[in-house]
């Protein structure tokens, strides 16, 4: 067992609270963006929002990525992924990511969006659904975490976007999260905080022991079985200058899967073009 | 006076003589004369008569005029410099314009000094014309101010089309010379004339073109040369003008260069470009395109109906900041369902272009239609199997109904078969040849064939592969067939380059396509099959090189016309070992690959 007891409803309960309070700091930040805004802008008030609702540690500080760095277009180096400058402009593309960790219970979201219009951002957002419902199915026939990966690229080859969750540290399309504690200090993380470092370090060396991972990527190390615990899932295509993702958490039982809650903006937002279509 | 120009259908002309500038003309009128006015100015040396047979297929639709300029033809040779300056030639115009047209704006087209009385006419009387067709002729004052630009910026591009153009003109400084032109014309000149039209320009003679009065218009037309160029080339005005203007530019011209329609946006706000693979005499070999450019161009200012490629046909000449390079483009692309037909259907539809998708699988040719539709205007999807020739000539026939002529052909579609020759069947080659060079085979034959016939040139890229000069061992088949693709390019390439189409032979190298899932291993089981594939697909995407690097490649060619290409360094590597080392690559070739 990992980071989380799957099969303790309260607690799932804590990380159900902790993952809407991400989403509902991703809307009201998202509400605020306007031209000119830059990611340094976004990530400041995404922080001050968690801080100012009780966060008080980071699996990672919040990142923002605009325009076609939303695609992670002309990524070389890790540097890259930081919020930088980048002016938001009418029509373009965005996503806002944060991992916060509240009295130890953590979370991790992506949330994608646009400003005004942009037809290409409305089509690969609207495809994006596709890989929430694949993803839990493969899960739940219990395929290796490699398989769903590879699957989850055939999909994205046969639609003709782009694999952009293969930017990530690890190339990881999701990574176990769960309770976070420790001796280190809180709150301390460039970009990620130290107290997770130190957590998902323990559990590399844990799993590694049992042939599994925490972290979930195409890789040998992947060749495994889900592994009970929870999983924050971070599917990520693009096309062109448009990325787009949905980052949530996925509950993995012994011997089934769901994601942990589906009152979410992306998943009410695909129903509603969906019912629109 | 009534004369039927040769025995065709065409409606008959009539002549009549108008009083101009102190000088009579002998005025021409063929079709309906309730019909939109299309004014025809000839060029030098030639008469009324170079326009015979683009008149004549106008004339069914327009009320087509034309006349004899002062000093050629059937109109008065008055002696001199001075009575051929352009103020003279408006007036002469005028004069025709009232007689033939009192009253209404007509539509105006002219060749070479045609052309630049033409550009006199509408910076100057703007209100009589309802739009411009310029071939061959540019405006003086603009040729002036172009120089000038040249010279005050004289980067070697710069100074590399100023001296193209200084050289084109070396007649004009031989028509400075007094008396000596004059005296060569009349010299029987017009026989060697008639000869260098025909080898230079692949323009035969007929009757009426070059004009039996040759000697004579020659010799007196020189006043037009002397009476405005220099004139304006050393002091020139600031002309202008908001007709709507469409400039035929011929690529190959020998007295005009094409770069001198640089910069022409800036004082002709509505202009069209419409370049064309011929000669200076355009409207002689090439009459049917500029009848239907011109007629096109009218309909098109007057509002007049529009089938959908006379549409995208406007839109590709039309001049205006910001145009992408392939905005009215119509381009096929086979193999367009994955890989680089896929990458390279979206990276024409990213310039502009109108993408016809085709793939042996309609799910995945429709996908690539709906993404190109999201970078550029709606796009075409089609299912065809490359190597079934009734079903290309179905899809070639349903191409040019639906959509027109295409612009740019990607003969793509492919499939990857390896293992050793003794292990492949009958079967096998016949299925690769199928498919990598008959499905290539098909499509350069159809589209050549309509681009041809269209007359407006085109592109063809075929993809080949670094397997055509590379042997192994392991490709036999494969590589044969890329190797067949690469030749048949090359000798394409020479037969249409007078048609104006381009052909161009693409030879990627390792690139991380989904080929490599589809490939045929042959001599293993199903088993050894799969590890194979996987082998080759583990290899292919740590080479890492997508298909979006061989797409941008391929618009390269076709927007610089290059003959092959070789996209990945292991590519070029291999075309250079080809070169230098023919031995080296046969004892490459003996590494089994497989």
């Amino acid at each position: 067992m990992g980071l989380a007891r799957t099969d303790n409803a309260a607690e799932l309960e804590r990380f159900r609270e902790i993952q809407r309070l991400c989403y509902q700091c991703a809307d009201e930040v998202a509400a605020t963006l306007e031209p000119g805004v830059t990611e340094r802008d976004a990530c400041r008030r995404m922080r001050r929002w968690l801080r100012a609702h009780g966060v008080d540690d980071w699996l990672h500080t919040p990142f923002a990525w605009f325009g076609d760095r939303s695609a992670f277009r002309g990524f070389k180096v890790p540097t890259q992924f930081l919020p930088g400058g980048t002016r938001l402009e009418e029509g373009m593309p965005y996503i806002l990511d944060m991992a916060p960790v509240k009295k130890g219970y953590s979370a991790d979201i992506g949330y994608g969006g646009v400003l005004g219009e942009n037809r290409i951002w409305e089509r690969v957002d609207a495809d994006l659904a596709a890989y929430r419902t694949l993803i839990l199915a493969l899960v739940r026939e219990r395929r290796t975490f490699a398989d769903v990966y590879a699957e989850v690229d055939a999909l994205i080859e046969r639609q003709g976007y782009q694999n952009r969750h293969a930017k990530y540290p690890g190339r990881v399309i999701g990574h176990q999260v769960g309770v976070i504690g420790g001796v280190l200090p809180k709150g301390v993380g460039f970009p990620f905080g130290v107290r997770f470092l130190q957590t998902i370090g323990r559990e590399l060396v844990k799993e590694r022991l049992e042939g599994r991972s925490p972290l979930w990527n195409g890789a040998a190390q992947s060749q495994h079985p889900p592994t009970p615990g929870l999983w924050a899932v971070e599917p990520h295509i693009g096309f062109r200058g448009v990325g787009v993702k949905f980052e949530e958490i996925l509950v993995v039982t012994e011997d089934d899967a769901f994601w942990l809650d589906d009152d979410l903006p992306h998943v009410h937002r695909w129903a509603r073009r969906e019912a629109a279509a | 006076m009534t004369a039927a120009t040769g025995g065709g259908p065409a409606p008959a002309t009539t002549a009549r003589r108008v009083r101009g500038d102190g000088v009579d003309l002998a005025v021409y009128e063929q079709g309906d004369p309730s019909r939109p006015t299309v004014l025809l100015m000839h060029g030098y040396p030639d008469t009324h008569a170079v326009w015979d047979e683009a008149a004549a297929l106008l004339a069914g639709r327009f009320h087509v005029v034309r006349y004899d300029v002062r000093g050629s033809g059937a109109s008065s040779r008055p002696f001199g410099r001075e009575p051929y300056a352009l103020d003279h030639l408006m007036a002469d115009l005028r004069a025709v314009l009232d007689a033939a047209a009192p009253g209404r704006e007509v539509h105006l087209v002219g060749h070479d000094w045609g052309s630049i009385q033409a550009w006199e006419a509408v910076c100057t009387m703007r209100d009589r014309f309802a739009s411009f067709t310029s071939i061959s002729g540019p405006c003086l004052d603009h040729v002036g101010l172009w120089t000038r630009r040249m010279i005050a910026r004289p980067t070697p591009g710069n100074l590399r089309r100023g001296a193209g153009q200084v050289l084109r003109s070396w007649y004009i400084y031989f028509f400075q010379t007094p008396v000596l032109p004059e005296l060569v014309w009349r010299s029987g000149m017009a026989r060697p004339f008639a000869k260098a039209l025909e080898i230079g320009e692949g323009v035969a003679p007929r009757a009426g073109h070059p004009a039996r009065t040759l000697p004579r218009d020659g010799a007196a037309g020189v006043g037009l040369y002397r009476a405005n160029m220099l004139e304006r080339l050393r002091g020139p005005r600031d002309r202008r003008t908001d007709v709507p203007t469409q400039v035929i530019v011929p690529t190959r011209d020998l007295f005009v260069s094409p770069h001198l329609v640089d910069g022409l946006a800036g004082r002709v706000p509505n202009l069209s470009l419409r370049p064309i693979a011929a000669g200076h005499w355009v409207p002689r070999s090439h009459p049917a395109v500029v009848a239907r450019w011109v007629a096109e161009h009218i309909t098109g200012v007057t509002g007049g109906p529009l089938t959908a490629a006379e549409s995208r046909g406007l839109r590709r000449a039309r001049a205006v900041p910001g145009r992408r390079p392939f905005e009215g483009s119509l381009v096929v692309v086979t193999g367009a369902g994955s890989g680089i037909g896929r990458a390279t259907a979206l990276a024409f539809a990213e310039r502009g272009a109108e993408v016809i998708a085709a793939d042996l699988d309609p799910a995945t040719a429709q996908r690539t239609a709906e993404l190109a539709g999201l970078l550029g205007p709606a796009a075409h999807a089609f299912q065809v199997d490359v190597s079934d020739q009734a079903a290309m000539e179905d899809f070639a026939k349903s191409v040019l109904h639906g959509h027109g002529v295409p612009d740019v052909v990607v003969n793509n579609a492919g499939i990857g078969m390896a293992g050793p020759f003794l292990e492949h069947t009958a079967r096998d080659w016949e299925q690769v040849l199928g498919v990598n060079l008959w499905g290539v085979v098909h499509g350069s034959r159809l589209f050549a064939a309509q681009m041809a016939e269209r007359g407006e040139g085109g592109h063809i890229v075929n993809t080949a592969s670094a397997a055509a000069y590379t042997p192994s061992r392991s490709l036999p088949a494969y590589a044969t067939s890329k190797a067949a693709v690469l030749m048949l390019s090359q000798c394409l390439r020479a037969e249409l380059r007078g048609k104006g189409i381009g052909v161009s032979a693409i030879c990627p190298g390792i690139v991380d396509t989904g080929i490599t899932r589809t490939s045929r291993f042959v001599g293993h089981g199903e088993a050894g099959q799969e590890r194979s594939r996987e082998r080759a697909a583990r290899a292919y995407a740590l080479r890492g090189f997508g298909p979006e690097g061989v797409a941008e490649q391929i618009v390269a060619a076709v927007r610089d016309d290059r003959a092959v290409v070789p996209v990945t360094v292991e590519a070029r590597l291999a075309h250079l070992g080809s070169r230098l080392s023919p031995r080296l690559m046969r004892l490459l070739a003996r590494v089994d690959a497989g």
